[in-house]
């Protein structure tokens, strides 16, 4: 019963807080000879697998580290293309480590606002007069929930899906925003928050949401 | 309790099939635009999960819920998509969306050879079925509560 991560969005679709509070790695090493049986392919800057899963190694992992040396982007720490080096038999054998790759600031600043467009198109597809947007998001690994205030802060919080208690936790941390981003005097309205009192509860109450199960109204 | 509207969509975007049981609102915009829409507002929360998600999904994007009604979501492994809207009582529509995949699209359209499953779904004993189907769901009622 985890709490994933917090994002808050602006009402222009900007994101200004991002907390991950818990980052599964879910990682698979392994030792392979040539030639290699997975089939591997650049994609967004990284080197992903696009066939050949098995043993933990999923399509979408993307190549973390080779003999224990991290890969950035699309070349290895020595600077060498990753595919090339994958290709020369001399190399072998060779033990790589596959993992979903981590997010980049840049990525998780476009997927929030994704999400703050695709809330705002759930609202115009309403069957229903008078919806708002999407508040949750339900897959079958994680929710996401997703409160908008009256100003157009949108906070979402993705969590367990059998966590329980996240409507009274959004609003708590609706008002530690306002208690300690707001009325902060060195604050800038919509400009990312940076204030440590903001993270320190934003941490605590989420420590408080994850141990309860249940965060109590009113703490 | 009741059930709005119901798409089908086909793996390359067009809608086979539509219909609306309760809806109340309409969108604003023609029906093509609000298919496309539709079909383009999920393919964005399915790349949108994919990448934020914590750990390795199986199945994916299930459902959304706003504070009127709950879209559930359905893909087959050939890429056909059934969306239904329905209101937030029912919580879980995806064996309802899966018993309209096999027990009625594969019956009905699939394995009718004048049936042509890439356009547009005319299959009169299809819309019956899948009407009676739906009226006939535990949380079907013809006035919403």
């Amino acid at each position: 019963m985890v709490i994933f991560s917090v994002y808050v969005v602006n009402k222009a679709g900007g994101l200004i807080y991002q907390y991950d509070n818990y980052v599964p790695r879910a990682e698979a090493e392994k030792t392979f000879s040539y030639p290699l049986d997975l089939v591997l392919k650049h994609h967004d800057e990284k080197v992903v697998v696009s066939f050949g899963q098995r043993d933990g190694i999923r399509v979408g992992h993307a190549v973390l580290s080779i003999n224990g040396v991290d890969v950035i982007g699309k070349n290895t720490a020595d600077g060498k293309d990753t595919l090339e080096y994958l290709k020369d038999a001399a190399n072998y054998p060779v033990s790589i480590r596959f993992g979903r790759a981590r997010l980049s600031s840049n990525e998780k600043l476009m997927l929030a606002s994704m999400f703050h467009s695709l809330f705002a198109i759930g609202s115009q597809l309403s069957p229903e007069v008078g919806s708002s947007g999407i508040e949750m998001l339900e897959t079958d690994v994680f929710k996401l929930h997703c409160f908008q205030t009256l100003t157009g802060i949108k906070f979402i919080v993705l969590a367990d899906p059998r966590q329980s208690g996240i409507d009274a936790l959004l609003r708590k941390i609706y008002e530690i925003y306002s208690d300690f981003a707001l009325k902060n005097p060195f604050y800038s309205l919509e400009m990312p928050i940076r204030c440590e009192l903001f993270d320190q509860n934003l941490k605590s109450s989420l420590e408080i949401a994850e141990k309860a199960g249940n965060f109590g109204a009113g703490s | 309790m009741t059930v709005h509207n119901l798409y089908i969509f086909d793996r390359n975007g067009s809608c086979l099939y539509y219909n609306e049981w309760n809806r109340k609102k309409q969108a604003g915009i023609s029906k093509e635009e609000e298919f496309k829409l539709m079909y383009g507002m999920l393919f964005s929360i399915r790349s949108f999960v994919s990448k934020m998600s914590p750990l390795d999904m199986k199945e994916g994007f299930l459902s959304f819920q706003t504070s009127r009604y709950r879209l559930h979501y359905y893909e087959t492994p050939s890429g056909l998509r059934f969306v239904m809207n329905t209101d937030l009582s029912v919580s879980n529509a995806r064996e309802t969306l899966q018993h309209i995949y096999s027990n009625l699209y594969v019956e009905y359209i699939v394995k009718n050879p004048v049936c042509d499953s890439t356009h547009s779904l005319d299959s009169e004993l299809f819309s019956s079925r899948l009407d009676a189907f739906i009226r006939a769901l535990p949380y079907y009622s013809p006035r919403a509560a």
